[in-house]
């Protein structure tokens, strides 16, 4: 019933993809990474290092015992000079390795191709792999192979729309790696069984459509196909995209494999089909350095743990003093409060911006205009939401379908009165958790 | 990395997302100037200086209330915001240009300013400031100052200057509106469609003239400021209701056609100026869309009753106050359709029944 039209409805946020013509540059190991020992949605890993051990590049230094989990690997070979504790981009507290690189990159001997045969070596390889979801939500990936109706699962969506503005990470990932995403998702295909595969990317991206169909076609692959969709925010959604795609509605809290679909970042299939080849585990991520606080904005590709200064070092340094660092897009993203934090797995960008631009507006009456109403993709009510929250009114959150909200930003962007409406609809669905936890 | 580099540790942290739209509501309101100016451009024209000063009139004093009433109550001032200048604009194009013409009705010569001002009082402290300002008042402000001074100044409120090109050749300077004819039950006297089209007519100052209000309607939507729902509903209501009216019980003056008359309704009065300014105000009307399509059509069907079946010959107005008073429900009625509430309510405590 949310779903009345063939198409969600999406706001245009802008594009501001300076970065989408910049090829992209490998930065060099710094001189120390901070890894972080929490870097997917589930249980943080304990380290398996200590202080003074020697590590290797792809050596695993991070794992646990818990269900959800992935282990963590050492991007850097070196010495592992300590074991921090500090205040994660989240406000929890994350356990971080810190190696200081040797210089060398000496890889761990013990990597090689992984030798899979059938479905489960397929997600155990994943799983070692360390892969999580890198389009920014880190869910294990290997979970999402392993869905519960294997026969159920007919088509696999490979999300390269990146509507989120600045960043075009993925963008180069389908320029510059699209043999790995086929390969990768061939492997998958095969694996699990699946008959069809889509890559849904915006119109804006006309040059990775045609590189994709152009390959497609040359390698004979007949169940492959690109899937243009319009460029507007927020067409990467996984909801969106697979309303987009299958036309099937998918509401929160739903596995799209319910829905005999497997949704994956088409950075996650590139690496997918790098990792099957080699065998190196997730230690580098490409991702887009943007902003006006930023010298040189460009594409590079950073081992996992680099910190933030050491990567705008690399930009050419601060043009201006930055006011707000986002890890992520600007619709999404996560403000830092300090460029000494390492990235993570899911990062996709960093952008740094001024004072100018990091303005935070003023907040003004509600004019009951229903904009919020008419760009939420899913038809909600943000500013019945707002009232709600604000009276405590759960039965009424509830009501409103509150927990159907992705966060996606798009009712804030367009409010006139500039009220932080994702912000109150973060705070409406924390209220109804706790609310029924309490019930319980 | 050299020791001497610095860190930024004390960055802005704050909720995403960190883009916002450049349109805030200080633009909305002058994008909806902007679309009234058509009309009051056309009321200068046809009513000659008398309009001007009634609108500076209304505006400036619409403003200046709202400055005065948050300065008074020491509260953030919105008079920035511009949605005063809106709110005195719809207001002096809702009045007649009487400033001049009144040699026959006894009231003092500042009569008309003070009416103006008195209007506007009404339409700021009175329906926006007391219920709580910018975004709660439950009733259009122009709507609720105009009714306050139709009924108050009964009179004045009704009596209609005729346009500069009527008055060509003729002795008087008042006249009847179309309604009025209609009132009336003949419309032989009464301006041809045409005139009403181009606003040649008596009328309150902005409603007369449906081409710049259509203009003004048109820019509103393309701007996305506006959405269509309410003003075609409200109009295809009028529209709809005339004709049928007129087709079944074969009333018609003059032997004109039902369709005839459906467009003069439509054209006559303020229902043109009414459901694109008026019904369209974001704060009094339902944000869903389902409410809005009950809303317009609720205006359309309370304007012709009045119309038609009661002794004012006007009722755009008061159709407007009435729904505006029922948008809450509208809204809630909608809400409940859309998001399924009391259905999701009954299957589980259904659920909860058989557990």
């Amino acid at each position: 019933m949310f779903f009345k039209s063939r198409h969600l409805n999406s706001i245009n946020a802008g594009h501001h993809k300076h970065t989408a013509g910049s090829a992209t540059e490998v930065m060099p190991v710094p001189a120390t990474v901070r890894i972080s020992m929490s870097q997917n949605i589930g249980a943080p890993c304990k380290p398996l290092v200590k202080k003074g051990d020697t590590v290797l590049v792809g050596q695993k230094i991070g794992d646990t015992d818990a269900f959800l989990h992935v282990p963590v690997h050492a991007s850097v070979s070196g010495t592992v000079t300590g074991i921090e504790t500090q205040r994660n981009a989240m406000g929890g507290m994350d356990t971080l390795v810190v190696i200081e690189s040797d210089g060398q990159q000496t890889m761990d001997p013990d990597l090689k191709a992984p030798v899979i045969t059938n479905h489960k070596e397929f997600v155990d390889a994943v799983k070692e792999s360390g892969l999580v979801g890198l389009g920014g939500a880190s869910f294990p990936t290997w979970l999402k192979f392993n869905p519960k109706d294997m026969d159920g699962v007919k088509t696999l969506i490979i999300n390269g729309a990146e509507c989120e503005p600045f960043i075009t990470s993925d963008h180069r990932t389908m320029l510059e790696d699209a043999q790995n995403v086929i390969d990768g998702a061939l492997a998958v295909m095969k694996y699990l069984e699946i008959d069809e595969c889509y890559i849904g990317i915006e119109d804006n991206k006309q040059d990775a459509i045609d590189n994709f169909d152009m390959m497609f076609a040359q390698q004979g692959l007949n169940n492959m196909f690109t899937f243009p969709l319009k460029a507007s925010y927020p067409k990467g959604a996984e909801r969106v995209l697979i309303y987009e795609v299958t036309g099937k509605t998918c509401d929160a809290g739903v596995l799209p494999a319910d829905l005999g679909c497997i949704v994956s970042n088409v950075t996650s299939i590139a690496f997918l089909g790098q990792y099957l080849k080699d065998g190196i585990p997730l230690i580098k991520k490409r991702m887009t350095v943007d902003g006006d606080a930023v010298s040189n904005p460009k594409n590079i590709v950073a081992p996992i743990g680099t910190e933030i200064h050491d990567i705008i070092e690399f930009c050419g340094g601060y043009r201006k003093p930055p006011k707000k660092i986002l890890m992520g897009g600007p619709m999404m993203g996560r403000a830092i409060f300090s460029d000494r934090m390492p990235v993570v797995k899911n990062n996709n960008a960093i952008l740094a911006f001024s004072r100018e631009q990091a303005w935070i507006p003023e907040e003004t009456a509600c004019i009951n205009c229903g904009r919020c109403h008419k760009a939420c993709p899913f038809g909600l009510l943000p500013t019945g939401f707002a009232d709600a929250y604000e009276s405590g009114n759960v039965e009424r959150l509830n009501d409103l379908k509150v927990m159907q909200c992705m966060e996606c930003g798009s009712c804030s962007f367009v409010c006139p009165a500039h009220r932080p409406l994702a912000f109150m609809n973060k705070l409406g669905k924390a209220m109804v958790k706790e609310a029924s936890s309490n019930g319980k | 990395m050299a020791s001497n580099t610095k860190y930024y540790d004390n960055l802005t942290v704050s909720s995403s997302p960190h883009l916002v739209t450049s349109l805030d509501t200080t633009k909305t309101m002058l994008y909806v100037v902007a679309a009234l100016c058509p009309a009051a451009v056309m009321s200068v024209l046809y009513f000659g200086i008398p309009a001007l000063v009634m609108i500076a009139v209304c505006m400036a004093s619409s403003a200046f209330f709202e400055w005065g009433y948050e300065k008074i109550l020491n509260k953030p001032n919105t008079v920035r915001d511009g949605s005063a200048l809106v709110t005195g604009l719809i207001l002096a194009l809702n009045l007649p240009a009487n400033l001049t013409h009144l040699k026959d009705i006894e009231y003092p010569i500042f009569m008309p300013i003070l009416i103006c001002i008195i209007g506007s009082f009404v339409a700021i402290v009175v329906v926006k400031q007391l219920f709580g300002g910018m975004g709660r008042n439950f009733a259009n402000p122009a709507i609720v100052g105009r009714i306050t001074l139709f009924l108050s100044f009964t009179s004045y409120m009704s009596t209609w200057p005729l346009t500069r090109f009527q008055k060509a050749g003729l002795d008087a300077v008042t006249g009847a509106t179309p309604l009025g004819y209609l009132a009336d039950g003949d419309l032989t006297y009464a301006p041809t469609l045409k005139n009403m089209f181009l606003g040649n007519i008596g009328g309150a100052m902005g409603e007369t003239c449906v081409i710049a209000i259509l203009i003004g309607a048109i820019f509103l939507i393309a701007m996305k400021i506006i959405s269509p729902i309410i003003p075609c509903c409200f109009v295809g209501t009028v529209f709809v209701f005339a004709f049928l009216y007129y087709a079944i019980s074969g009333s018609a003056p003059g032997g004109l056609s039902p369709l005839y008359m459906a467009c003069f309704h439509v054209c006559a009065g303020g229902v043109m100026f009414g459901a694109v300014f008026c019904a369209t105000d974001y704060v009094t009307s339902p944000i869903m869309t389902m409410g809005k399509v009950m809303f317009g059509i609720g205006c359309g069907l309370v304007t012709m009753i009045i119309r038609l079946f009661c002794s004012y010959p006007e009722g755009v107005s008061f159709a407007i106050l009435f729904m505006n008073i029922m948008t809450p429900l509208l809204d809630s009625i909608a809400q409940d359709r859309f998001y399924e509430i009391k259905k999701r309510k009954k299957a589980a405590a259904a659920a909860e029944k058989k557990a």
